[in-house]
């Protein structure tokens, strides 16, 4: 197929958005399109399959190569394996679950939904590049409508907030930047195929190495530099939240994992440094997250302490923890997305995020906090959801490590899990279960809009619960791939 | 034969010369109305600007004074759509002056010298033809007849551009003094870099970084862009600034290329310098000119960068970034120049709440904020893109570092009129404004150039492709 229609797709969409009038007219292009966008995910999925079923085991599928400029030689280069489909078939499910949660959005209904249509294409066009440039492109498309998105539609002191997060995130893409024009001027090409082909040495990767890493490592919260993500979480709208999470640190993951391939000597080198980062992350996260009394907050310091297990899978440099970070990041995008979107519900409601003025929710709306629960319990890693298959995984790839640092690493970030159940089930107890009051008694239910968003979001979490290996089928032969290359640099070591 | 030599090879210079005359005439004549006189004058420009599209090959005039190429021709071609452009968006303010004429002619003088500048072969041409670009403006500055902050930018100007000149003329001299020549072509071979020659090369420099306000050179340039009228501010942003970093590239490339080890720690401390200044001073500007003038003084340091390569891919993405700018900052100014016409408001703080009422303008300020601060898909990341990677190219990667670390200063503060325009509550926002249809044309024109001169790479590949 065409990947190029991932990126039209949403384009087309934003265009319709813009030429329509009403909020009527604007959520059912928005909704259309982000349908067509899921559909399209779905067939990329299935022709993938066909495609290697028929042996084809060419690193990167559907590819095409389409010159852009010359000097600096520049190609708009796509092409998927298995884990940017992973990834393409997340950002198509948050999207449509962002768009549905987003139903009767009345206040610039157009930009709003226009802005969201535009952050998606710039998250589907990242994930297809094969060229750091086009790559680098993306990435940046993304920042700028989660700046408007939670300043002008956010909540709680949210202009301040919302530059936080431009001002970090653009920080990150400067680093970033710095790093991809260090690898263009030693291979002379952007592309990444070509990069693994020619090879840097080591000491250009030591260099060049942490400007890219920490670059995407802003984007995927890595520690110290998370702090864009509690206040921008909290003060985004719903939709914009589980965008934030669900798609757009994920395209800092991603890129990390990239990197890592790209520098697999740099990497092996300062995997000590990067695992310990991921270490602190993973419990400061959760520690930070037992003191948050607002919802959104609890989940955006969780989101810290969860995404701090895809830097530490990528830092372990070893085949099953690599698996475990992007099943980790998918996990991660779809949990997250189904809490922000519980959370988005209570609060259109009862118009508190308060922990403390909540409590009895389930008499009220019990729909609502049955989503609330499940996305709890996934979050803090219950068998049968995706969080548990994820989390499992990273251990068992970290725990291959024999290193006694590594190991210890491995303890405590696997100890956290008891600090994610104390938070999870105390704020689920306090806010769902016990008396309600007066005030809250008498709201009404999800509509079926936040219905389908939900029901959406946990049939995605249980399919990776249930049945794991669809997911490891789907990437398990990428990642292999990918650690061909980075194994050679650490058996050299 | 020299005749048509002549009229082919001057032919951008030679429509403008019939036109400043044109308008002498009319000047003389009965009074016309403005309208007619606008139209008049944007399909002259048109003209011109057309002029420069058809490729006549190169040569020489006056025995090597003049001379032109494709490469010429395009950059002289950017400045005459910068200068309709401005045309095109002064419309509304044009509308209440009485001296309409006045104010074209010495535009188009200015940009007459601009163009004998760039075409220059000749250290006293290219002084003949700086000179005759700045004087007029001095005058155009003026051009708030009863504002005094006008005639106060028209005096600081006048003085710091004399004060520039002189010092680049001795600069001139004692490089003539030193080789004995002031012909572009024959200087290279005799350049040995000796302390005199140094001396007058420093010399050299400083009067250009005057000129392009670059620090520690850009004293001048808040006040000046403040008082103006906003016509003439974006006219010296964007014409004059262009037209001087396109020689500033010329003469280092060319004449300067013997004594390039020199120019380029020169030069790396002055872009280094000219984006941190201009960015913090930018932090605190509540002015919308003032503000575009220090970001116009840190998009100075990032095309100094570009330059610093100092090899083929330096020269196009300069060329290249500029005309871009132009359509970025042509934009804004746009913008503030209509609200400025209109309502006189020029703070940020009037801006608050504007998209609620003029959400196209507020739009289009955006974009071309965006595209300043460098953010994609506008042209202006493509244009930040390329600067740097040319400024790469000779492995100087910590000052790159800093330059794109600076992209987030220069990030903030544009973001800052963007948030004042979306999400700052105004219980006085400024009204809905009728926009006349030539500065809404100018606009689309800008916003159009803005998101396909980066995008559509055939722009970039037109200037790869010319020699220069």
């Amino acid at each position: 197929m065409n990947l190029s229609l991932l990126v039209i797709f949403p384009l087309v969409t934003a265009l319709a958005v813009l030429l329509s009038k009403g909020l009527k007219q604007v959520r059912g292009f928005a909704l259309l399109g982000s349908l067509t966008q899921l559909g399209l995910a779905g067939w990329l999925l299935k022709s993938y399959q066909a495609e290697r079923a028929s042996g084809n085991l060419t690193t990167n599928l559907f590819e095409s190569n389409t010159p852009w400029f010359t000097s600096p030689l520049i190609n708009y280069h796509i092409g998927v394996d298995g884990i940017a489909i992973a990834m393409i078939l997340l950002t198509s499910v948050v999207v449509v679950a962002g768009i549905l949660v987003s139903w009767s959005m009345e206040k610039m209904s157009k930009e709003y939904f226009f802005l969201l249509v535009l952050l998606s294409m710039g998250a589907y066009g990242f994930f297809i590049s094969l060229d750091l440039f086009t790559m680098f492109f993306f990435l940046e498309i993304a920042v700028i409508p989660k700046f408007l998105l939670i300043g002008v539609w956010g909540s709680g002191d949210k202009v301040k907030s919302a530059m936080k997060l431009a001002l970090m995130l653009m920080g990150g893409s400067a680093l970033v930047f710095v790093g991809l024009l260090g690898i263009y001027y030693n291979v002379h090409s952007f592309e990444t195929a070509e990069v693994i082909r020619v090879g840097l040495t080591s000491g250009v990767q030591k260099f060049f190495f942490p400007f890219a890493f920490i670059g995407f490592g802003i984007f995927a919260a890595m520690f110290p530099f998370h702090t864009w993500v509690p206040d921008g979480h909290a003060s985004a709208p719903t939709a914009a939240s589980m965008f934030l999470a669900g798609i757009s640190m994920k395209l800092g993951g991603y890129g990390c994992l990239r990197m890592v391939s790209l520098m697999p000597d740099a990497a092996n080198y300062y995997s000590w440094i990067i695992i310990i980062l991921a270490t602190i992350a993973i419990i400061y996260g959760a520690f930070a997250t037992m003191m948050q009394t607002d919802l959104k907050y609890i989940n955006a310091y969780s989101s810290i302490s969860h995404c701090g297990f895809v830097i530490l899978g990528i830092g372990m440099m070893n085949k099953t923890s690599m698996n475990g970070a992007v099943i980790q990041m998918v996990s991660h995008g779809l949990m997250t997305a189904l809490f922000f979107a519980a959370i988005g519900m209570i609060y259109s409601r009862t118009h508190t995020r308060m922990v403390a003025q909540l409590g009895g929710l389930l008499k009220a709306m019990p729909f609502i906090s049955t989503v609330f629960v499940i996305a709890g319990l996934c979050s803090l890693g219950l068998p049968g959801f995706s969080g548990f298959v994820a989390e499992m995984t990273v251990f068992m790839g970290s725990w291959q490590n024999p290193d006694t640092m590594y190991r210890f690493a491995t303890v405590l970030s696997g100890a956290s899990i008891v600090v994610t159940a104390v938070y999870i089930l105390r704020a689920t107890g306090r806010a769902i279960m016990g008396p309600i009051s007066d005030e809250h008694a008498l709201l009404a239910d999800a509509t079926w809009n936040e219905k389908l968003a939900s029901v959406l979001l946990i049939a995605a979490i249980l399919v990776i619960g249930i049945a794991p290996f669809l997911m490891n089928q789907l990437i398990v032969p990428s990642t292999d791939i990918l650690f061909e290359h980075i194994g050679k640099a650490i058996t050299i070591k | 034969m020299m005749l048509n030599n002549m009229l082919s090879l001057l032919r951008q210079e030679l429509v403008l010369s019939v036109l400043i005359f044109l308008l002498l005439f009319i000047k003389l004549g009965k009074d016309r109305s403005q309208a007619s006189l606008s139209v008049i004058v944007n399909i002259a420009l048109l003209i011109n600007l057309l002029a420069g599209l058809w490729n006549m090959g190169e040569g020489e005039l006056f025995s090597g004074m003049f001379h032109t190429n494709a490469t010429i021709v395009f950059e002289k071609s950017i400045l005459n759509l910068a200068v309709l452009l401005i045309s095109m968006q002064s419309y509304s303010w044009l509308k209440s002056h009485d001296q309409v004429i006045e104010f074209y002619l010495l535009l188009f003088t200015s940009l007459l010298g601009m163009q004998f500048m760039i075409s220059s072969g000749n250290m006293l041409m290219f002084y003949l033809g700086l000179e005759m670009s700045t004087i007029p403006l001095a005058a155009a500055a003026n051009f708030d007849l009863t504002n005094r902050r006008s005639s106060e930018a028209a005096m600081k100007l006048i003085i710091s551009s004399a004060f520039a000149s002189g010092i680049l003329l001795m600069g001139i001299s004692f490089i003539y003094g030193t080789t004995g020549t002031l012909l572009f072509d024959a200087l290279p071979s005799k350049l040995t870099g000796n302390p005199l020659q140094m001396f007058a090369f420093i010399l050299f420099i400083s009067g250009f970084a005057f000129k392009i306000s670059a620090v520690p050179f850009h004293l001048w340039t808040a006040d000046v862009y403040e008082g103006a009228p906003v016509a003439v501010t974006s006219f010296l942003s964007v014409v004059s600034k262009g037209a001087v970093i396109f020689v500033f590239v010329s003469v280092l490339y060319k004449v300067f290329q013997p004594l390039s080890h020199a120019w380029y720690l020169i030069i790396s401390v002055l872009s280094v310098a000219t984006i941190l200044v201009g960015n913090l001073f930018a932090l605190r500007q509540d002015n919308l000119k003032r503000f575009l003038a220090f970001s116009s003084i840190a998009q100075v340091g990032f095309i100094l960068i570009g330059i610093l390569s100092g090899d083929h891919q330096g020269a196009v993405s300069v060329i290249y970034f500029i005309l871009i700018y132009v359509f970025s900052n042509l934009a804004a100014f746009g913008v503030i120049s209509l609200v400025s016409a209109l309502t006189g408001k020029e703070q940020i703080t009037d801006y608050k709440h504007f998209y609620k009422t003029n959400p196209l303008l507020a739009w289009v300020l955006t974009i071309a904020l965006f595209s300043l601060a460098g953010v994609p898909p506008t042209a202006g990341f493509f244009g930040k893109f390329f600067l740097l990677t040319a400024g790469a190219s000779k492995g100087n990667y910590l000052l790159i570092a800093v330059a794109a670390l600076n992209m987030v200063i220069s990030f903030f503060y544009y973001l800052k009129v963007v948030k004042a325009m979306f999400m700052d509550e105004n219980e006085t926002p400024i009204e809905k404004l009728e926009i006349p249809a030539v500065s809404k044309l100018a606009l689309y024109i800008c916003v159009a150039g803005i998101i396909l001169v980066g995008l559509a790479s055939v722009v970039y590949e037109h200037i790869n492709s010319l020699s220069i």
